[in-house]
């Protein structure tokens, strides 16, 4: 990679550890994927769970944190992705006093490193949406994906140690959707049918994905008949990004750099096409509900829910008993408003249980399922049943309602 | 066959040696492991319930979200870990994960290594060559 003064210095450690191997992290990056150069960013965005982050992690983040302050401060605003527990409920959930333990560890880390603890993954509806063509570094799919497609902004996939090395050098390797070239759609997508619910939407973006198949592909959708509203591109995004890898979709005459399909296909382009119906998005529900006639556990996150979801489902629960555990997660920033508004305790009074700040995947899930008895899952997120099979769930993906009346009558599905 | 050698686009990590684990389906450590047990976790991966340490993954392409970027950095350190990942299409994710935990990793063939890889076989997998390849040996 061609390097700046400034980067060289970076990287002969005139400003100290940190950056030093924040800048070598990136050029190992930046050359296995061709990146001729750095492009600087204005944020950076760090999924830092410990689940993820493990022992060996959090070890790794204390070391940058006991490095002198002026070697170990973020030079952007850097904030994070949703942590592993909400300390307030991790005894409702059957947490463990090791993963809170660690969880402070990671907090303490990455507070003494400059990072804000913002705990959201739905920064671009609560905390700061990038701009059109802004070059940002981003750390969790779900917003890589929205704010590429419907900000306009450039961000590839920046896992955690990457999102932290942009944080500390304020830049990152120019690849992927930071170019012009590589933003053009590669595929494209007849949608026949315009979803309703938020799980349609999210079983919209999974088909969609599956299509798509990797990281490079861009699908561009024609037939959607009016624009979504942002919780239900969230939702399409989310699970576009989690089936197929994907960081940028284009919407034919909705999303900003398409305007026109031509914008994103230049007329005669030859690129493989597919068609989406009705059918097609049922038969995907259908599949996750096999011989499935009750659950366990009914939860509503990934993404965590905006404050228009959360009073979806206050009002869904008005006057009704939740009889299996309904877990309702969100941001802190939104939790605030609900808790200030009431929703919090409509919905506390009906039962659920509203989580901050955590996601329920990136929260020990596998552990909580053994310390619950839970085995079988409702969501109306096509991204959380895209992932929970991993951690030895059975999930199903139904509406927002049909969640709502699964939670209401004791688990039971209604057929 | 034994002697057989596929070049691919990029490389990563040091030279390694394993027995191949070889699907046509996606790797992500998140979505698709037991990490605690070191094997595959999710019930429709094609790999569902082999164990995934010391072995050379030959699989299609990097899936899911960004936590593989942390978990190989994770599985390294408890030593519950693949020998190395050869994937027909990487993401930034592995990249990244890659370079955080020095793993091995190749990817991009032009042809489908899923295919050309018999599973079970011994393989050589050397990303420092001036062209990154994996040797069935």
């Amino acid at each position: 990679m061609n390097l700046t003064a400034e980067e060289q210095a970076l990287r002969a450690g005139e400003c100290g550890p940190a950056a030093q191997w924040a800048i070598e992290h990136q050029i190992k990056v930046g050359d296995y994927l061709g990146a001729r150069d750095f492009v600087p960013v204005t944020q950076a965005h760090i999924m830092a769970d410990t689940e993820s982050l493990g022992e060996a992690g959090v070890k790794w983040l204390e070391g940058l944190a006991r490095l002198p302050a002026h070697e170990r401060r973020v030079r952007i605003p850097t904030i994070t992705d949703p942590r592993g527990t909400d300390f307030a409920a991790a005894h409702r959930l059957k947490q463990q006093p090791w993963m809170l333990e660690l969880e402070r560890r990671a907090i303490a880390a990455l507070e003494a490193l400059g990072v804000l603890m913002t705990n959201t993954c739905i920064n671009y509806q609560t905390i700061m949406a990038p701009l059109a063509g802004e070059h940002v570094a981003y750390g969790d799919t779900g917003v890589v994906i929205y704010c590429n497609s419907v900000c306009g902004a450039r961000s590839n996939f920046e896992g955690g140690p990457s999102a932290l090395a942009a944080a500390l050098t304020a830049r990152t390797p120019r690849y992927g959707y930071h170019l012009d070239e590589r933003r053009r759609a590669t595929l494209l997508i007849d949608v026949g049918f315009t979803p309703r619910e938020l799980n349609e939407w999210g079983a919209l973006g999974a088909l969609v994905g599956r299509l798509a198949g990797d990281y490079w592909q861009v699908p561009a959708l024609v037939g959607i008949e009016r624009v979504p509203a942002s919780d239900e591109i969230k939702h399409f995004g989310a699970a576009l990004a989690s089936y197929g890898s994907v960081a940028l979709f284009h919407i034919a005459g909705m999303t900003p750099e398409a305007r026109r399909l031509d914008d994103v296909l230049p007329a005669g382009a030859n690129v493989p096409s597919h068609e989406i119906g009705a059918a097609d998005v049922r038969a995907f529900a259908a599949s996750y509900a096999r011989a499935i006639d009750s659950v366990d556990v009914v939860v509503f996150s990934a993404p965590q829910l905006s404050l228009f979801e959360m009073a979806q489902v206050a009002a869904l629960v008005e006057g009704r008993q939740a009889r299996i555990p309904l877990l309702v997660v969100t941001s802190p920033q939104v939790k605030g408003d609900a808790d200030r508004m009431g929703l919090t305790a409509r919905i506390e009074t009906a039962g659920g249980t509203v989580l901050a700040g955590m996601c329920f995947y990136q929260s020990y899930a596998r552990e909580m399922a053994e310390a619950n008895g839970w085995r079988r899952l409702a969501t109306n997120s096509a991204k959380l049943v895209n992932i929970i099979g991993g951690y030895g769930y059975r999930p199903v993906l139904m509406s927002m309602p049909a969640c709502i009346d699964a939670a209401c009558n004791g688990g039971r599905i209604a057929p | 066959m034994s002697g057989e050698t596929f070049f691919a686009v990029a490389g990563m990590g040091a030279k390694v040696r394993g027995v191949a684990l070889v699907a046509k389906d996606g790797f992500s450590a998140r979505y698709d492991l037991d990490r605690v047990r070191g094997v595959f976790s999710r019930a429709d991966h094609k790999l569902a319930g082999e164990s995934y340490v010391g072995r050379v993954l030959v699989l299609d392409a990097a899936k899911g979200g960004v936590a593989t970027a942390w978990m190989l950095h994770e599985m390294r350190a408890r030593g519950v870990i693949p020998a190395a990942l050869v994937l027909n299409a990487v993401n930034p994710i592995m990249v990244q994960g890659a370079a955080l935990a020095d793993f091995t990793m190749l990817s991009g063939f032009d042809l489908d290594i899923t295919q050309a890889i018999a599973n079970s076989v011994m393989v050589e997998v050397d990303p420092t060559a001036s062209r990154p390849f994996i040797r069935v040996l």
